[in-house]
């Protein structure tokens, strides 16, 4: 890893549980991320991992427990406040708005920077153009450094899996956010797409140091891009630590690791 | 006549003609479990099962020669409306909700607007617009007993309408509880790839449920036409079956009953208590506000589950 | 080989953000505007002016507004012919109560009155989406045009709620001729369809259609629903209402209640879906199909030698018509005819070839 000071926690969960009618979802989780690391979230299919990221950013409300962000205690995070404080994420089954471009995708990422009213929009003179130009350089650079700049017009409901995973990254990034929720952003992709998705992201992290909690089920990914992992199974943690602990507890092991049905590199 | 009775004869008026709302909401009920579809032509359809039933019944005795008084005319006229209802659903299954298979429901409710200008404007173009009376037999006159009895004005009509909707509706409940094609709809509207995949024919179940949505409103275009006379102002009231809807929620039977009850009651009792107070007219309009109201504070309806947004 | 865009380089996000990026497309559209505001008034005769033109442009205003609402922002209504009803009313109350107050004003606060109407009935939208909302519409509807025709004060205690449109005059010139009015609606229409073409291209246009294409994801980015989508109804209503004043004021002249009835609402929202969902140019051509369809169909009948046509056979042909088409372009051209234009276009652009 390239030199980039891991700063103070800025986000905390403390004793999270979460249920869907009678199914819990997260028994009592906490966990912490600190400021400019990646952190990375594991476990089996069902255990939790994408609740854990809905609760972080006010999708779903938990039913106990506190998030600490930013220093403020809250019982639940409001989905609005949670983007104003600079969170910005990905979904697991890509949550793109279809109808549109890929440039309008990303300039919506842009849009709480935003500040013209909708009259000074409306007559589209003087400051109203300036920003829009303004926000489209911003969005030009993530179109540029994302390889997309031949798709900007293209609606994203007729681009391939792959890169509507890059756009969705594209619209994340667009905020400028200090914190970065990415719900398996390689699902899915193939090897080259996959490198290509873990240089942006490293790059992201790197240069900008922006923080990133990643949920991913490449093994050989998390172990290389993670600073400290979570693992999680039947919405309970079961470890936490850098990877190679956690790759060698054996509890891990014993939950989701070793588990011979799921092959190496892609357990 | 104290004030009580007169208000227990105004809820029992409503009443009743609630469970006419309730028979037109039910045509909406089976077809939304079925295919998913809010289909805003059932309206539509209640007025072209109603006019074909009344057009049969004036052009079979030039086509037959039979007695214009004869009982055969009568079932005569019954079963080629039921026959039109049959075609009219199977053309809408293969012309319209085949096509537009997987496309978002907000589509398929605009498709079943145009469809409601169609079935309308073929309704008239072959029969003709003009207004018809329709007899059944049945005298909207006041019941001896019950006026006898609590001195209430209780219509003899309305007493036999709602007779006729609580069988239909009991019928229809027990068909789709105990037969295999009611089996099937509950594992439709349960879940369409998953039907599919046991080898359920989803196009079939369609049909058929589209048939029977179709006789419902054949059996509601006869008792509101007798009692309107059929002319197109029926579509309207069909329409308020919508607000009966969203107070009982689309997917429950019951719910489209008590719906009904609530809609009818409480719209005869604005009408006799605010009317007065704003000149009249209170009933136009009175269910749509109520179901909005009620929307607000319990948006999935009286009977519907509620259910969170999963991402 | 006209249609080239070889040797146009957009040098600046200026450029390329411009409404007609293309130089021939703006060329088109000066010629087309030039044509609407000096051709038509020289050449066209009164039943063009008053019959078709004049029409189409009102009702492409009132399927701009529904497009706002639906096309863009997601959310369906069945209710727009209220909200023109509103407009319509209140510009006539207006002009009634406060004589002094100068036309445009008064069409201005019609349009406002409107929009606060339709904010009222956007309000459930917190609450509610989908067909659930358009029931919710179906109340606007009926309510507004019942508390119109009962409350005898809207229409200045007239017979039946009916209104008669003021004269409109502006420093000492009266709107009178069909060419006068023509222009008048020609000014309004181009003005706010420029507002619409703008709120869709910047960050409020963004909104709406994130919040129409995936709500939990446009809350995520930090879109509030609530004000999107009730600044939607809002500014939706406002275009309706000021299509109902000029229905009133430069077309009908004489309205009540019942002309802006469902059956009104039903055909705006036909314009919407046969133009193209999501389009400005969409509504106009949305409109200008549904006013001259009927037209079209009557003048084919009368030709026909149609004395074994069954009475009323042309109307309700009409409705058939109607449905018929919706069902056909949601099946086979759901984006409508905006998007046949474009594919049209792409077509000329590559033009002789295939590809």
């Amino acid at each position: 890893m390239a030199a980039r000071a891991i700063g103070p926690v800025m986000l905390e969960l403390r004793n999270i549980a979460l249920s869907f009618g009678g199914v819990q979802a997260l028994r009592g989780i906490s966990f912490d991320v600190r400021q400019h690391e990646i952190r990375a979230i594991i476990g089996p299919n069902g255990a939790g991992k994408s609740s854990l990221l809905n609760v972080i950013n006010g999708v779903y409300v938990p039913q106990q427990g506190e998030i600490v962000f930013q220093g403020r205690v809250r019982r639940r995070m409001d989905r609005h406040e949670a983007a104003r404080q600079g969170m910005a994420r990905t979904f697991q089954n890509i949550a793109l708005f279809k109808g549109m471009s890929v440039l309008d995708n990303i300039m919506t990422g842009r849009l709480l920077k935003m500040r013209c009213n909708f009259l000074q929009q409306a007559l589209y003179w003087g400051a109203a153009q300036r920003e829009e130009i303004a926000h489209r350089a911003r969005a030009e650079e993530i179109i540029e450094f994302l390889e997309i700049e031949h798709l900007r017009k293209t609606p994203v409901g007729r681009l391939p899996y792959g890169l509507q995973k890059r756009v969705e990254l594209g619209r994340a990034l667009a905020a400028e956010p200090c914190l970065l929720l990415l719900d398996e952003p390689m699902a899915g992709m193939n090897v080259e797409e996959k490198q290509d998705m873990c240089r942006y992201i490293l790059d992201v992290n790197q240069e900008l140091g922006t923080t990133v909690v990643l949920i991913e089920h490449d093994m050989g990914v998390v172990m290389d891009l993670s600073d400290r992992v979570l693992v999680l199974d039947y919405g309970r943690k079961i470890g936490d630590g850098r990877p190679a602990e956690v790759r060698a507890d054996p509890l891990v092991v014993a939950a989701y690791l070793g588990n011979p049905s799921m092959p190496e590199g892609h357990a | 006549m104290s004030e009580l009775q007169f208000f227990a004869e105004v809820l029992t008026g409503g009443l009743l003609s609630g469970l006419l709302y309730a028979l037109v909401a039910l045509g909406f009920v089976l077809i939304y479990k079925a295919s998913g579809v809010f289909n805003f032509a059932q309206g539509a359809m209640v007025f072209f099962a109603a006019l074909t039933y009344v057009g049969c019944l004036e052009k079979l005795p030039r086509w037959t020669g039979l007695a214009a008084d004869s009982v055969l005319l009568v079932w005569l006229a019954l079963l080629l409306a039921l026959a039109a209802m049959l075609l009219l659903a199977l053309a809408i299954e293969r012309l319209v909700l085949r096509p537009l298979v997987n496309q978002p429901p907000q589509t398929l409710f605009m498709a079943t607007i145009g469809l409601a200008y169609f079935i309308e404007g073929l309704a008239q173009g072959v029969w003709g617009a003009n207004v018809r009376g329709l007899e059944l037999g049945i005298q909207d006159v006041p019941m001896d007993w019950v006026l006898d009895h609590t001195g209430m004005i209780v219509s003899r009509f309305d007493l036999f309408a709602a007779g006729v909707a609580a069988t239909l509706v009991t019928g229809l409940a027990l068909f789709f509880r105990h037969s295999r094609v009611g089996r099937a709809l509950r594992a439709v509207a349960d879940d369409h790839q998953a039907a599919l995949s046991v080898g359920i024919p989803l196009a079939t179940i369609w049909r058929i449920v589209w048939a029977i949505a179709g006789f419902v409103a054949l059996v509601s275009g006869l008792i509101w036409g007798a009692r309107n006379g059929v002319q197109f102002a029926l579509t309207y009231t069909a329409l308020k079956a919508l607000p009966v809807l969203i107070l009982g929620g689309f997917e429950s039977v019951p719910g489209a009953i008590v719906g009904g009850l609530i809609v009818g009651a409480s719209e005869k009792l604005a009408e006799v208590y605010i009317g007065p107070w704003v000149g009249g007219g209170v009933e136009s309009w009175f269910p749509y506000m109520l179901a909005l109201l009620f929307l607000l504070i319990r948006p999935e309806g009286l009977f519907g589950e509620k259910h969170m947004d999963r991402v | 080989m006209l249609y080239r865009e070889a040797g146009q380089f957009k040098s600046s996000y200026a450029d390329d953000q411009r409404i007609f990026p293309l130089r021939q497309d703006r060329h088109a559209f000066w010629a087309l505007l030039a044509a609407a505001y000096v051709g038509v008034p020289l050449l066209a005769n009164d039943y063009w002016l008053q019959a078709i033109l004049t029409p189409v442009l009102i009702f492409s205003l009132a399927a701009l507004g529904l497009n706002i609402l639906t096309g863009y922002a997601g959310q369906l209504s069945l209710g727009s012919a209220a909200f023109m009803a509103v407009g319509a009313f209140a510009a006539y109350n207006f002009m009634l109560r406060l004589p002094w107050m100068p036309f445009p004003l008064a069409f201005v606060l019609g349009g406002v009155t409107a929009a606060l109407a339709g904010l009222l009935f956007g309000l459930p939208s917190f609450r509610i989406k989908g067909y659930y909302l358009a029931v919710a519409t179906l109340a606007a509807q009926f309510f507004i045009i019942w508390v119109l025709t009962k409350f005898p004060w809207f229409s200045n205690y007239s017979s039946s709620g009916v209104i008669t449109a003021q004269v409109l005059s502006l420093a000492g010139y009266k709107f009178l001729t069909p060419v006068s009015k023509y222009l008048l609606v020609l000014i309004c229409v181009s003005l706010f369809a420029l507002a619409a073409k703008n709120m869709t291209r910047c960050a409020i246009g963004r909104a709406w259609m994130a919040v129409r294409d995936m709500d939990v994801a446009a809350s995520v980015v930090g879109i509030r629903l609530m004000p999107v989508k009730l600044l939607a109804f809002a500014v939706s209503s406002f275009y309706c209402g000021l299509a109902g004043v000029l229905y009133a004021y430069c077309y009908i002249g004489t309205v009540e209640p019942e002309a802006f009835s469902l059956d009104l609402s039903f055909r705006i929202l036909f314009m919407v879906i046969v133009g193209g969902m999501g389009s400005i140019l969409g509504s106009f051509l949305g409109a200008a199909f549904i006013v001259l369809l009927p037209i079209g169909l009557d003048h084919i009948l009368s030709a026909l030698p149609g004395a074994w046509l069954p009475a009323g056979f042309g109307s309700n042909l009409q409705l058939m018509l109607f449905g018929g088409l919706i069902i056909f372009f949601l099946i086979v051209e759901p984006q409508g005819l905006a998007r046949l234009w474009q594919i049209a276009k792409e077509k000329l652009r590559l033009w002789p070839f295939p590809h």
